[in-house]
């Protein structure tokens, strides 16, 4: 896959299962459900779709296409705004392993995930959150030939419902990524309250639980790293899907509805909100494709393309899901409305990976300043 | 023979046979012409060699390699304004009158659209012209014309039936800038120079035979003008980006958190308006830009603005001062030179920006009327004759 028409084609295919299968009603349901996603959903992703396995390589059981075409299928899960943990296992798990350099694990997880057998997620942040190497704190302690772990680790997505934890911690040597099963004995994920309730967060207390290290000790920043871009630019895609959702239902709201005897979207204030919107979201297209493309290239100004994307996407969306609101009018403020299920996720979403202050400040590092 | 390869043998061609350093500036651009290499996507004979558009910038970059003279530099009206309007609604014996001249440097273009109330609203455009014999006689007053003062051919819109409602009555002429009865006097401007002028049209004679399309489509022929026009105000030039510049400027300051905030958010806004400009080419395939040109007209205009008041608050209280107010009329050196003009005077020029070629209000309606699909705001002088709207 990599032409236009192919892309189109994905994106077609994809659309149409979501909208079949995630619909509003859908999307409310699951965020009342303790698993909070569709599993029979997640086994039609994986069997007849084959996303989990589209940007895992061929050599480790999975399709080998690159990542721009994976953001096209991130692009339709935001406008859908699908509920499940295809962002955790596949942005996050999957692009970690691939960047341990750590060929066992690799060769252990990766076919799991690409047939969608396995959920798995990264638990990073500790009690100050955070989305760099300075937010961890936790140590290995070493047992026997292996080692185990213990403390705090929050705001883990989809980890209540996860059968491989990837968790970062301090050895000697540095930072370094350990594998942890959730069912071992000093194990405990508790499910958080969240702003945004199709993405469930959880804190998972870790009270010496058996780990297994992946790649070197102390090596494991770089790879951990990469892959954070790599989810961010997914999370980007994600955005733009759903700012780009948000503004259709504010474009065919303000055609309807009537106020003083004209459609509301006849009026210049009205117009106007919608323009910008739309140039706005048009900027955060450009962004995100290009850090796509980017992550697939290798280009060496990735990671600069990436924070980019991320901090454009981030505010474009979060600021088209509010002018969404504002435009509804009082509807808008409903729970009823799905616009405030957008609002949730933006918001969300812009902490997710870092704000997007602190990917300008990543930007004004690069760049010199 | 693939476009592209097409293209390049066409190149290599041209600079084989017409070697830039020892060829003088008019005999290359005619041969560039004559090669199909003047606009790719323009039909064979008329400049072009019936290719896609996207593929002129491999004409661009590689005649900039080889030294190459730039014919669309010193007639850039002409080159992205004037020429696509021809070439979209000409008759071929106006596209083979007019397009050589143009390419080749013979014939300086110019605009003669906006007048003093006709700005935002254009086909509320008031000057007359009138049928007599093969000619007509144009009567009325334009402004905001760049380049007048030496520009050859105008294009020109004017009323011809002003019983019809306002966009029906229009016409569309390429009128003889030296002919009798045309005044073209310069503006000056806030920036002290006087880059536009006012041009004044009084019992001028204009040929039959240079009229644009049918007699009342003018408006339809003018819209294919402003948006080349609204491509060509995106179009990123040679000179630095004022955020580059800007960037220069923080490197020599201390630091200061609120404007290395306002300088990260300023670079990555630029940079945006680049990835912007690439992906618009690369989806554009038809000849003609549509309404979603006025996106990056909108968004370059505002970044430029602010870049440029950035670039000012940077300078600290160098940017009290001011080089010159001396009151220059616009000359091709003038133009070359407008490239490094003083910083302080680019500032003072950019508040232009978000006015000319279409105000951002404007672009932002035509951009939720056009793009969006929204419904348009009622007005009252859409469907009246045009001699029965209020004016003033």
């Amino acid at each position: 896959m990599s032409s236009n028409e192919a892309r189109d084609d994905l994106r077609r295919v994809v659309r149409g299962l979501l909208e079949r299968r995630s619909t509003e009603a859908d999307v409310r349901r699951l965020s009342e459900d303790p698993a909070g996603y569709d599993r029979d959903l997640w086994s039609v992703m994986a069997d007849q779709l084959g996303l989990q396995a589209m940007a895992i390589p061929e050599a480790h059981g999975g399709a080998g296409f690159g990542y721009e075409d994976l953001c096209v299928v991130f692009e339709e899960m935001g406008r859908a705004l699908l509920p499940s943990p295809f962002f955790a296992t596949v942005a996050l798990a999957a692009n970690v392993l691939q960047h341990s350099g750590d060929e066992v694990a690799c060769t252990r997880y990766l076919p799991e995930i690409a047939t969608g057998g396995l959920v798995a997620t990264l638990a990073l942040g500790e009690q100050d959150g955070g989305w760099d190497a300075s937010a961890v704190r936790m140590r290995a302690e070493p047992a026997g030939a292996g080692w185990t772990l213990s403390g705090v680790k929050r705001f883990v997505p989809a980890a209540h419902v996860a059968d491989l934890l990837l968790v970062v911690a301090h050895t000697a040597d540095g930072l370094s990524l350990f594998a942890v099963e959730p069912g071992a004995a000093g194990c405990t994920v508790e499910v958080e309250l969240t702003l945004d309730l199709t993405r469930p967060l959880s804190r998972v207390v870790l009270d010496r639980v058996p780990a297994v290290l992946i790649g070197r000790s102390g090596q494991a920043w770089d790879g951990v790293r990469r892959a954070l871009r790599l989810a961010a630019v997914a999370l980007a895609a994600e955005q733009v899907g759903g700012a780009q959702r948000v503004l259709e239902m504010t474009v065919a709201y303000a055609k309807v509805r009537h106020q003083f005897g004209r459609p509301i979207g006849s009026f210049q204030a009205v117009k106007h909100k919608l323009a910008d919107m739309l140039v706005a979201i048009e900027s955060a297209r450009s962004a995100a494709q290009d850090a796509a493309r980017a992550a697939a290239e290798d280009d060496p100004e990735f990671e600069l393309a990436a924070s980019v994307a991320k901090a454009v996407c981030s505010d474009t969306c979060t600021r088209a899901a509010a002018t969404a609101i504002q435009l509804h009018g009082g509807i808008g403020f409903t729970w009823e409305h799905p616009v405030q299920l957008y609002y949730k996720r933006a918001k969300s979403s812009e902490f997710l990976l870092g704000t997007p202050g602190h990917h300008r400040g990543l930007v004004g590092r690069a760049i010199g300043i | 023979m693939s476009e592209i390869d097409l293209v390049r043998a066409g190149i290599e061609g041209l600079l084989r046979d017409h070697p830039p350093a020892t060829t003088a500036r008019r005999e290359f651009l005619a041969a560039q012409y004559d090669a199909g290499l003047a606009w790719v996507h323009f039909p064979v004979g008329l400049g072009g060699l019936g290719v896609a558009p996207q593929l002129q910038r491999e004409v661009v970059v590689r005649l900039a390699e080889a030294g190459a003279p730039d014919g669309a530099a010193t007639n850039r009206l002409g080159y992205a304004m004037g020429a696509p309007t021809l070439v979209a609604w000409g008759e071929r014996v106006q596209q083979e009158r007019y397009l050589r001249p143009l390419f080749v440097g013979d014939e300086r273009w110019c605009q003669l659209f906006s007048e003093p109330g006709a700005g935002s609203d254009l086909a509320g455009l008031t000057t007359r012209a009138v049928r007599d014999g093969d000619d007509w006689i144009v009567d009325g007053q334009k402004v905001w014309s760049s380049m007048a003062t030496i520009s050859d051919v105008g294009m020109l819109v004017v009323r011809t039936d002003p019983e019809l409602p306002k966009h029906q009555g229009l016409t569309y002429f390429l009128l003889d800038m030296r002919s009798p009865g045309v005044d073209v006097r310069p503006l000056r401007q806030m920036t002290g120079e006087a880059e536009f002028n006012e041009v004044y049209l009084t019992g001028v004679r204009v040929p039959d035979a240079a009229r644009i399309g049918a007699p009342g489509a003018g408006w339809k022929v003018a819209m294919t003008t402003l948006m080349e026009e609204r491509v060509l105000f995106n179009r990123q030039r040679d000179e630095k980006g004022p955020a580059e510049l800007a960037l220069e400027l923080y490197h020599r300051r201390e630091r200061d958190a609120e404007l290395r905030t306002r300088m990260i958010e300023l670079w990555v806004r630029a940079r945006v308006q680049r990835l912007n400009t690439v992906r618009a080419a690369a989806n554009r395939t038809a000849g003609i830009p549509g309404p979603e040109g006025s996106i990056g007209k909108l968004v370059y205009a505002e970044l430029n603005q602010d870049a440029l008041e950035l670039c000012l608050d940077l300078l600290g209280d160098e940017s009290l001062l001011y080089d010159s107010y001396e009151p220059v009329a616009y000359t091709e050196a003038a133009l070359a030179a407008q490239g490094e003009s003083d910083l302080r005077r680019r500032f003072l020029r950019s508040r232009a920006q978000t006015i000319e070629g279409g105000t951002s209000e404007i672009m932002r309606t035509i951009l939720a009327d056009r793009v969006l699909g929204l419904p348009p705001e009622p007005r009252g002088d859409k469907h009246l004759p045009f001699s029965r709207i209020p004016r003033g």
